[in-house]
C-alpha cells in the first residue's frame, strides 16, 4: 500500500475536530472555544433566546466588552457610541442568564477579545475556537484554529458546539531571510497584502512559516495571523513551538499539572509533515523589506516608507484602476508624493493589531525623551486591562503622557467609529490599527496603517516619518 | 430561515472593487440590539449627503438613489464583495433594503456565510460576465430585468443571455426549501455527544472546563 501523503498542521487540527462529513462533502467540525463580545456577541445571544434555544456548554464560551465600551477613564454603562448602552446591558445580562464567563468592565482580564482569549490562554495550540469577529485570526498565532464568523453561525455554535464548514484550500507562506533591525511583523503583513493583493488567500487557510516566524516573538505572530483577514484568508496558522508552550504555561485558563503533560505532547505533533502538500506556496525574502505603510483604502494599497504614492497606470486591470483613482481621491493624495511628506494631524496606538505590551515598549523606546508636534492629537489605547497594568508598572505610561499621548482604558476605541468618538473629517491619521476603509475611523478619516514604531516617529515629527531616520 | 426560489427584479451596478461590510452598514447605524430596520441605513456613507442618514439627504448621485433604479432587488458588484468586519448587519440591512440577490467575481468568506443564513443569494459570476450583464441593464434598468432561478443555479437576461452559477449543493438545498441549520445539525446531537466522549479521552486537556457528567 502506498505510503498516505503527509498531512499540514491545519489538517491535523481539522481532522482532529471531525463530527461528521456531509454529503456534499461539508464537514461539521467541533468548537473548542467562544468569545463573544457586546457588538455582535449580543445579537446571537438575543438570537438564541428568540428561538428558545440555550447555550450548550457555558464553560467553554467567554465574553468581554470591547468594541463600544468606552476608553475614556472613569468609564461606564454610558457611552458615547448612539445605543450603546443597550448592547453592553443586554450582553451582561444574557452572558450572565447563560452561565459564560465574563470579562466585564471592571475586570481585570476585560480588553480586546483577541487580546485576551491569548494572554489568559482561552485559545489554546489544537483548538478550535471561533468568534463573531472576523480578526478572530488573530489566535491561529497560538496554533489554535481559529476563525471569524457572523452571529447566527455563532448562534449556531453556542447551540450545538459545532459548525459546519467546506474545507479551505491551504496555502504556506514561507518567509525566508532576516528583517531588518526594526522591522515588524506588520511590516511583513503589509508588505504580504499589497505583494498578493487582499484577496491572495481568498478560500485558504494559510500556514505562516519560515526561519523569520521562529525567530519572531509571540505577540508579533498575533500581529501577523491578525492581518491574514485583510489578505482574505479563512484563518492564518503558526505551528507551536516552545515559545508559545513558554508564553502560556500557567495563564489562568491553561491546563494545569497532568493536563498540562498531556497537551504539550500533544501540542508537539502539531507540525506539518514534511512531504505534506500545499494548494498554493508563496515564498518571501525578507531581507528587503522596509517599514510599511498604506497610502489607500484597502489594506493592500500599501507601500514601503521610503516610496511614493503610486500612479493608478501601475496597474493594467481596469478594476484595480478605479480603485486606485477613488483612493487617492478620498486620502487626497497624487501620484509620486513621497510616504514620507504628508502631514498627520493624529496618531493611534491600539487594537487587537498592535496593542499588546511589545508594541508599547516598541513604540514608549522612541517616544522616551520626545514630544509629539504641535496640534497632533496622539493616542495610546492598550489592547487589554492586564497590558495596561503591565506597561504601567513598568512606567510606560509615563513616558506616553510625557510625550503628549493620551493614555487610555483598553478597548477597540478609535481603531472604529461607531458614532461615538472619532478622528475629524479630512483628518490624515496614522494608526497602528488594520483597516484604513473609508470612514473606518470617522466620516472622512484618512486612515494610514503603520507599525506602532511608525506611528510614534511620525507623531513626533507630524509627518509621515521613518523612524530609522529619528532613531539615535 | 427565508426561502429563496426564483426572482425577477431590477439590478443595480455598484462595480468598485472591495466594498467591505463598514461601506454596506457603518458601525454608527448599529443602535440597537435587533436586526431589524437597518434599510435606511444601508450604504449610509455613500448613499446620503454627508453620510448623515435623514429624510430628505439622499445624495441623487448614488446608483440606489437613482429613479432608474427604484425597487432595486438585485447588486452587481466588483470582486471581494462583503470584505471586512463580520458584522451580519450588513447582510440584515441589504435584505431589509430589499436586496434578494448580489452578483460579484468573489466575495468575503463570512459575508457569503451571513447572506446564506439570511436567505441573500451570492452568485458568482466572472468579472467580464457581470460587465456584460451591467451594460445589458443600464439602458433601461426598470425594463431590463434580470430573473434568477436557484434550482437550475442560473441567470436570464433580457436578451435571454444565460449565465450559469456555482453554488454549494447544500446551500442551494437550505435556500429553496428555507432549512433552518441549527435545526439540521441538532438531529445529529447523538453523533456529537458521541464525538465528544471520545475527544474527551483524547484531548481531556481541551476538556478541563467541561462539567464531569456521569
Ligand atoms: S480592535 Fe478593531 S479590529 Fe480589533 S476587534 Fe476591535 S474593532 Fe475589530
Amino acid at each position: 500500500m502506498p505510503k498516505p501523503p503527509g498531512l499540514t498542521l491545519f489538517d491535523k487540527i481539522w481532522n482532529d475536530h471531525t463530527v461528521e462529513r456531509g454529503e456534499d462533502g461539508s464537514y461539521l467540525i467541533y468548537i473548542d472555544r467562544i468569545f463573544l463580545h457586546e457588538r455582535t456577541g449580543s445579537l446571537a445571544l438575543s438570537g438564541l433566546e428568540s428561538s428558545g434555544r440555550t447555550t450548550k456548554n457555558p464553560a467553554n464560551v467567554f465574553c468581554t466588552m470591547d468594541h463600544i465600551v468606552d476608553t475614556k477613564p472613569g468609564r461606564s454603562d454610558n457611552t458615547t457610541t448612539p445605543g450603546g448602552k443597550e448592547f453592553i446591558q443586554v450582553t451582561r445580562q444574557l452572558a450572565n442568564q447563560h452561565g459564560i464567563t465574563l470579562f466585564d468592565l471592571e475586570d481585570p482580564m476585560q480588553g480586546i477579545s483577541h487580546v485576551v482569549a491569548a494572554e489568559q490562554a482561552i485559545a489554546l495550540p489544537g483548538c478550535t475556537m471561533i468568534c463573531p469577529d472576523s480578526h478572530t485570526c488573530t489566535l491561529g498565532a497560538i496554533g489554535a484554529l481559529a476563525t471569524g464568523v457572523g452571529s447566527s453561525e455563532c448562534e449556531h455554535a453556542l447551540a450545538t458546539e459545532t459548525l459546519r464548514f467546506f474545507k479551505p484550500k491551504q496555502m504556506r507562506v514561507q518567509f525566508k531571510g532576516k528583517l531588518s533591525p526594526g522591522v515588524t511583523a506588520k511590516d511583513l503583513a503589509l508588505h504580504l497584502i499589497s505583494t498578493f493583493s487582499a484577496t491572495g488567500g481568498s478560500g485558504c487557510a494559510v500556514e505562516f512559516a519560515g526561519p523569520v516566524i521562529s525567530e519572531l516573538d509571540v505577540e508579533a505572530r498575533q500581529t501577523l495571523c491578525n492581518l491574514a483577514v485583510e489578505f482574505s484568508a479563512f484563518t492564518g496558522i503558526i505551528a507551536p513551538d516552545d515559545k508559545i508552550i513558554n508564553y502560556l504555561k500557567n495563564k489562568p485558563f491553561a491546563p494545569k499539572g497532568q493536563a498540562w503533560q498531556t497537551a504539550t505532547k500533544y501540542w508537539s505533533t502539531l507540525q506539518t509533515d514534511v512531504d505534506a502538500k500545499f494548494d498554493h506556496e508563496i515564498e518571501i525574502d525578507c531581507t528587503e523589506i522596509a517599514p510599511t505603510v498604506t497610502w489607500g483604502t484597502s489594506p493592500e494599497q500599501a507601500v514601503s516608507i521610503e516610496a511614493v504614492v503610486p500612479h493608478p497606470d501601475s496597474t493594467d486591470l481596469a478594476s484595480k484602476k478605479n480603485a486606485i483613482n477613488r483612493a487617492l481621491n478620498y486620502m487626497n493624495l497624487s501620484p509620486g508624493m513621497p510616504i514620507t511628506d504628508l502631514p498627520i494631524q493624529a496618531a493611534f496606538i491600539g487594537s487587537c493589531t498592535n496593542s499588546r505590551l511589545s508594541d508599547l515598549r516598541i513604540a514608549a523606546n522612541i517616544l522616551k525623551g520626545r514630544s509629539i508636534a504641535p496640534g497632533v492629537k496622539a493616542i495610546c489605547v492598550p489592547g487589554s486591562t492586564q497590558v495596561k497594568a503591565l506597561a504601567e508598572k513598568e512606567g510606560l505610561d509615563q513616558i506616553f503622557r510625557q510625550a503628549g499621548f493620551e493614555w487610555r482604558e483598553s478597548g477597540c476605541s478609535m481603531c472604529f467609529y461607531a458614532g461615538g468618538e472619532g478622528f475629524n473629517s479630512g483628518d490624515r491619521v496614522i494608526t497602528s490599527t488594520n483597516r484604513n476603509f473609508e470612514g473606518r475611523q470617522g466620516p472622512g478619516t484618512r486612515s494610514h496603517l503603520a507599525s506602532p514604531a511608525t506611528v510614534a516617529a511620525s507623531a513626533v515629527t507630524g509627518y509621515i516619518t521613518d523612524f530609522r531616520a529619528i532613531q539615535d | 430561515m427565508q426561502k429563496f426560489l426564483t426572482h425577477q427584479g431590477i439590478a443595480a451596478p455598484l462595480l468598485r472593487v472591495n466594498i467591505d461590510t463598514d461601506a454596506i452598514l457603518p458601525s454608527r447605524e448599529m443602535k440597537r440590539v435587533s436586526r431589524e430596520g437597518l434599510g435606511g441605513s444601508l450604504f449610509a456613507g455613500w448613499r446620503y449627503l454627508q453620510g448623515v442618514v435623514k429624510a430628505g439627504n439622499l445624495d441623487p448621485e448614488f446608483v440606489l438613489n437613482q429613479p432608474a433604479y427604484a425597487d432595486a432587488s438585485i447588486l452587481l458588484t466588483g470582486q471581494n464583495m462583503g470584505c471586512g468586519s463580520s458584522r451580519e448587519f450588513a447582510v440584515w440591512a441589504l435584505k431589509d433594503f430589499g436586496i434578494r440577490a448580489i452578483v460579484s467575481p468573489s466575495f468575503g468568506a463570512i459575508f457569503y456565510t451571513n447572506c446564506i443564513r439570511n436567505g441573500v443569494l451570492p452568485i458568482i459570476l466572472d468579472e467580464k460576465q457581470i460587465a456584460d450583464i451591467a451594460t445589458e441593464v443600464v439602458p433601461n434598468p426598470q425594463l431590463n430585468q434580470l430573473s434568477i432561478d436557484l434550482q437550475h443555479s442560473q441567470i436570464t437576461t433580457p436578451n435571454q443571455q444565460r449565465y450559469s452559477f456555482r453554488i454549494e449543493a447544500s446551500y442551494q438545498q437550505m435556500l429553496l426549501n428555507g432549512l433552518d441549520p441549527i435545526d439540521l445539525t441538532l438531529q445529529l446531537q447523538t453523533d456529537i455527544d458521541e464525538f465528544i466522549r471520545a475527544d474527551q479521552v483524547k484531548r481531556s486537556w481541551a476538556h478541563a472546563n467541561r462539567p464531569i457528567n456521569d
